[in-house]
Protein backbone atom coordinates (compact mmCIF):
# COMPACT_ATOMS: atom_id res chain seq x y z
CA UNK A 1 0.00 0.00 0.00
CA UNK A 2 1.71 3.23 -0.98
CA UNK A 3 2.27 5.30 2.55
CA UNK A 4 1.01 8.67 0.63
CA UNK A 5 -2.19 7.78 -0.09
CA UNK A 6 -4.55 9.87 2.05
CA UNK A 7 -7.43 8.42 3.62
CA UNK A 8 -11.12 10.21 4.17
CA UNK A 9 -14.02 9.71 6.28
CA UNK A 10 -16.79 11.38 7.36
CA UNK A 11 -18.38 11.39 11.09
CA UNK A 12 -20.76 13.04 13.08
CA UNK A 13 -20.24 14.11 16.57
CA UNK A 14 -22.87 12.43 18.40
CA UNK A 15 -22.57 13.41 22.17
CA UNK A 16 -24.95 16.27 23.89
CA UNK A 17 -21.92 18.06 25.02
CA UNK A 18 -19.94 18.31 21.37
CA UNK A 19 -16.44 18.23 21.41
CA UNK A 20 -15.37 20.04 24.49
CA UNK A 21 -12.15 20.22 26.24
CA UNK A 22 -11.82 16.57 27.70
CA UNK A 23 -12.41 14.44 24.45
CA UNK A 24 -10.57 16.76 22.84
CA UNK A 25 -7.53 15.90 24.86
CA UNK A 26 -8.46 12.14 24.41
CA UNK A 27 -8.53 12.44 20.93
CA UNK A 28 -5.43 13.81 21.03
CA UNK A 29 -4.06 11.10 23.30
CA UNK A 30 -5.45 8.48 20.49
CA UNK A 31 -4.39 10.13 17.46
CA UNK A 32 -0.69 11.18 19.52
CA UNK A 33 -0.53 6.89 19.08
CA UNK A 34 0.08 7.00 15.14
CA UNK A 35 2.79 8.26 12.96
CA UNK A 36 0.12 9.39 10.75
CA UNK A 37 -0.16 12.75 10.22
CA UNK A 38 -4.48 13.11 11.20
CA UNK A 39 -6.38 15.84 10.45
CA UNK A 40 -9.67 17.33 11.61
CA UNK A 41 -11.81 19.42 8.87
CA UNK A 42 -15.18 20.88 9.77
CA UNK A 43 -16.39 23.40 6.64
CA UNK A 44 -13.42 23.34 4.68
CA UNK A 45 -11.45 23.76 7.88
CA UNK A 46 -8.78 21.79 8.81
CA UNK A 47 -6.92 21.58 12.16
CA UNK A 48 -4.23 19.33 13.43
CA UNK A 49 -5.85 16.36 15.34
CA UNK A 50 -2.62 16.04 17.51
CA UNK A 51 -3.84 19.66 19.12
CA UNK A 52 -6.21 20.24 21.56
CA UNK A 53 -6.18 24.23 21.29
CA UNK A 54 -6.63 23.32 17.43
CA UNK A 55 -9.40 21.30 17.97
CA UNK A 56 -11.16 23.49 20.43
CA UNK A 57 -11.36 25.49 17.62
CA UNK A 58 -13.70 24.08 15.61
CA UNK A 59 -16.53 24.70 18.34
CA UNK A 60 -17.93 21.27 17.07
CA UNK A 61 -21.37 21.19 18.88
CA UNK A 62 -23.56 17.17 18.90
CA UNK A 63 -24.63 17.06 15.69
CA UNK A 64 -21.97 18.45 13.78
CA UNK A 65 -20.35 16.84 10.82
CA UNK A 66 -16.43 16.10 10.62
CA UNK A 67 -14.26 15.13 8.06
CA UNK A 68 -11.08 12.28 9.16
CA UNK A 69 -7.95 12.54 7.03
CA UNK A 70 -5.27 10.42 7.92
CA UNK A 71 -1.79 10.03 5.84
CA UNK A 72 0.86 8.09 6.99
CA UNK A 73 1.97 4.16 7.75
CA UNK A 74 -0.38 3.35 9.79
CA UNK A 75 -3.30 6.08 8.53
CA UNK A 76 -5.59 2.92 8.15
CA UNK A 77 -5.64 1.80 12.00
CA UNK A 78 -5.51 5.66 12.31
CA UNK A 79 -8.32 6.90 10.67
CA UNK A 80 -10.34 3.53 12.18
CA UNK A 81 -9.89 4.44 15.40
CA UNK A 82 -10.15 8.12 15.38
CA UNK A 83 -13.81 7.98 12.87
CA UNK A 84 -14.77 4.86 15.70
CA UNK A 85 -14.00 7.09 18.92
CA UNK A 86 -16.14 10.22 17.36
CA UNK A 87 -19.22 7.90 16.38
CA UNK A 88 -18.74 6.62 20.05
CA UNK A 89 -19.71 9.94 20.91
CA UNK A 90 -16.16 10.04 22.39
CA UNK A 91 -17.37 7.60 25.29
CA UNK A 92 -18.74 11.21 26.78
CA UNK A 93 -21.68 10.73 29.20
CA UNK A 94 -21.84 14.56 29.81
CA UNK A 95 -21.16 13.51 33.80
CA UNK A 96 -18.02 13.20 35.36
CA UNK A 97 -16.96 9.70 35.37
CA UNK A 98 -13.99 7.78 34.72
CA UNK A 99 -11.18 8.54 31.66
CA UNK A 100 -11.44 6.62 28.61
CA UNK A 101 -10.42 3.15 29.77
CA UNK A 102 -8.51 2.16 26.66
CA UNK A 103 -5.96 5.39 27.69
CA UNK B 1 -19.40 34.56 20.85
CA UNK B 2 -16.94 36.91 21.89
CA UNK B 3 -14.76 37.74 25.45
CA UNK B 4 -17.80 40.46 26.06
CA UNK B 5 -20.53 37.69 26.36
CA UNK B 6 -19.01 35.79 29.13
CA UNK B 7 -15.96 37.56 30.38
CA UNK B 8 -16.65 39.50 33.66
CA UNK B 9 -14.70 42.49 33.59
CA UNK B 10 -14.90 43.11 37.07
CA UNK B 11 -13.68 39.57 37.90
CA UNK B 12 -10.69 40.18 35.98
CA UNK B 13 -7.20 39.68 36.99
CA UNK B 14 -4.04 40.73 36.96
CA UNK B 15 -1.08 40.05 38.68
CA UNK B 16 -2.75 36.79 40.43
CA UNK B 17 -0.99 36.17 43.76
CA UNK B 18 -1.51 32.40 43.80
CA UNK B 19 1.12 30.32 43.90
CA UNK B 20 -0.74 26.91 43.09
CA UNK B 21 -3.32 24.90 41.26
CA UNK B 22 -6.20 24.87 43.57
CA UNK B 23 -5.39 28.42 45.09
CA UNK B 24 -5.53 29.68 41.78
CA UNK B 25 -8.94 28.12 41.27
CA UNK B 26 -9.74 30.09 44.15
CA UNK B 27 -9.00 33.34 43.66
CA UNK B 28 -10.51 33.45 40.55
CA UNK B 29 -13.79 32.02 42.03
CA UNK B 30 -13.80 34.62 44.81
CA UNK B 31 -13.10 37.49 41.69
CA UNK B 32 -16.29 36.00 40.27
CA UNK B 33 -18.15 36.28 43.89
CA UNK B 34 -16.90 40.15 44.35
CA UNK B 35 -17.96 40.98 40.82
CA UNK B 36 -21.68 39.14 41.91
CA UNK B 37 -22.02 36.47 39.55
CA UNK B 38 -22.18 33.37 42.17
CA UNK B 39 -23.60 33.63 44.93
CA UNK B 40 -21.60 33.49 48.07
CA UNK B 41 -23.52 30.42 49.45
CA UNK B 42 -22.50 28.00 46.18
CA UNK B 43 -18.75 29.39 46.05
CA UNK B 44 -17.20 26.49 47.86
CA UNK B 45 -19.19 23.81 45.97
CA UNK B 46 -18.27 25.40 42.33
CA UNK B 47 -14.67 25.64 43.79
CA UNK B 48 -14.88 21.63 44.27
CA UNK B 49 -16.38 20.84 41.11
CA UNK B 50 -14.19 22.16 39.46
CA UNK B 51 -11.46 20.68 41.08
CA UNK B 52 -13.44 17.50 40.27
CA UNK B 53 -13.02 18.41 36.49
CA UNK B 54 -9.22 19.01 37.20
CA UNK B 55 -8.99 15.10 38.32
CA UNK B 56 -10.60 14.30 35.40
CA UNK B 57 -7.12 15.86 33.32
CA UNK B 58 -5.68 18.89 33.38
CA UNK B 59 -7.23 21.86 31.43
CA UNK B 60 -4.05 23.32 31.11
CA UNK B 61 -4.34 22.91 27.02
CA UNK B 62 -0.62 24.49 26.36
CA UNK B 63 0.83 27.50 25.54
CA UNK B 64 1.02 28.73 29.10
CA UNK B 65 -3.12 28.60 28.80
CA UNK B 66 -5.59 26.80 31.16
CA UNK B 67 -9.26 26.63 30.85
CA UNK B 68 -10.75 25.22 34.58
CA UNK B 69 -14.38 25.12 34.17
CA UNK B 70 -17.13 23.69 35.74
CA UNK B 71 -21.19 22.97 34.85
CA UNK B 72 -23.35 24.48 38.30
CA UNK B 73 -26.48 24.68 38.56
CA UNK B 74 -26.48 28.13 40.37
CA UNK B 75 -25.65 30.15 37.38
CA UNK B 76 -28.27 31.11 35.04
CA UNK B 77 -25.71 31.90 32.03
CA UNK B 78 -21.76 31.32 31.20
CA UNK B 79 -20.02 33.62 33.55
CA UNK B 80 -16.13 33.53 33.09
CA UNK B 81 -13.24 35.53 33.96
CA UNK B 82 -9.46 35.68 32.86
CA UNK B 83 -5.66 35.69 35.53
CA UNK B 84 -2.95 36.23 34.73
CA UNK B 85 0.32 35.13 36.68
CA UNK B 86 3.55 36.50 35.37
CA UNK B 87 5.62 33.71 37.19
CA UNK B 88 3.22 30.86 36.11
CA UNK B 89 1.98 28.19 38.01
CA UNK B 90 2.18 24.35 37.99
CA UNK B 91 -1.15 23.14 36.37
CA UNK B 92 -0.08 19.63 35.24
CA UNK B 93 -0.64 20.77 32.18
CA UNK B 94 -0.74 18.87 29.08
CA UNK B 95 2.24 19.84 27.69
CA UNK B 96 4.06 20.10 30.86
CA UNK B 97 4.20 23.96 30.69
CA UNK B 98 3.61 26.53 33.45
CA UNK B 99 0.04 28.45 33.32
CA UNK B 100 0.55 31.97 32.87
CA UNK B 101 -3.04 32.92 31.50
CA UNK B 102 -6.26 31.24 32.94
CA UNK B 103 -9.85 31.40 31.35
CA UNK B 104 -12.21 29.99 34.35
CA UNK B 105 -15.84 29.18 32.52
CA UNK B 106 -18.82 28.74 34.59
CA UNK B 107 -22.01 27.35 32.82
CA UNK B 108 -25.17 26.13 33.32
CA UNK B 109 -26.06 22.54 33.24
CA UNK B 110 -28.41 22.90 30.11
CA UNK B 111 -26.04 25.32 27.47
CA UNK B 112 -22.77 23.09 26.27
CA UNK B 113 -23.36 24.83 23.36
CA UNK B 114 -22.13 28.37 24.63
CA UNK B 115 -19.46 26.38 26.67
CA UNK B 116 -18.36 25.13 23.42
CA UNK B 117 -18.32 28.81 21.90
CA UNK B 118 -16.43 30.32 24.48
CA UNK B 119 -14.14 27.59 24.22
CA UNK B 120 -14.19 28.44 20.42
CA UNK B 121 -13.63 31.79 21.11
CA UNK B 122 -10.46 31.46 23.65
CA UNK B 123 -8.86 28.47 21.52
CA UNK B 124 -8.65 30.49 18.15
CA UNK B 125 -7.71 34.03 19.84
CA UNK B 126 -4.89 32.02 21.53
CA UNK B 127 -3.57 30.45 18.70
CA UNK B 128 -2.20 34.33 17.69
CA UNK B 129 1.25 34.68 19.32
CA UNK B 130 1.00 38.44 19.32
CA UNK B 131 -2.14 38.19 21.19
CA UNK B 132 -0.92 35.65 23.48
CA UNK B 133 1.90 37.31 24.42
CA UNK B 134 0.61 40.31 25.00
CA UNK B 135 -1.85 38.54 27.45
CA UNK B 136 0.98 37.41 29.35
CA UNK B 137 2.60 40.71 29.66
CA UNK B 138 -0.46 42.54 30.84
CA UNK B 139 0.02 44.31 34.12
CA UNK B 140 -3.50 45.97 35.05
CA UNK B 141 -6.98 44.74 34.61
CA UNK B 142 -7.59 47.21 32.10
CA UNK B 143 -5.16 46.57 30.08
CA UNK B 144 -6.25 43.08 29.75
CA UNK B 145 -10.12 44.07 28.78
CA UNK B 146 -8.28 46.71 26.46
CA UNK B 147 -6.71 43.49 24.84
CA UNK B 148 -9.86 41.26 24.84
CA UNK B 149 -11.94 43.99 23.21
CA UNK B 150 -8.97 44.57 20.57
CA UNK B 151 -9.85 40.55 20.01
CA UNK B 152 -13.57 41.05 20.06
CA UNK B 153 -12.97 43.65 17.21
CA UNK B 154 -11.02 40.65 14.96
CA UNK B 155 -7.74 42.72 16.05
CA UNK B 156 -5.35 39.82 15.76
CA UNK B 157 -7.09 36.43 14.41
CA UNK B 158 -8.41 36.75 10.73
CA UNK B 159 -10.79 33.97 11.01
Amino acid sequence: MNNDASLHRTVVVRNAEGLHARPADLLVRLASRYQATIQIGKNNEWVDCKSILSLLTLGAAQGTELSVSAQGPDAAEAIDSITAFVEAGFNDTGEIRGAYPAI
Amino acid sequence: MKFADFITTKAIRAELKSQTKDAVIEELVQALLEAGEIDADQRDDIISSIMKREELGSTGIGRGVAVPHTKHPSVQKLVGTVGVSESGVDFDSLDGERVQLFFLLISPPERPGDHLRALENISRQLRDDTFCRFLKQSKTAVDIQQLLQEADDNQFVSG
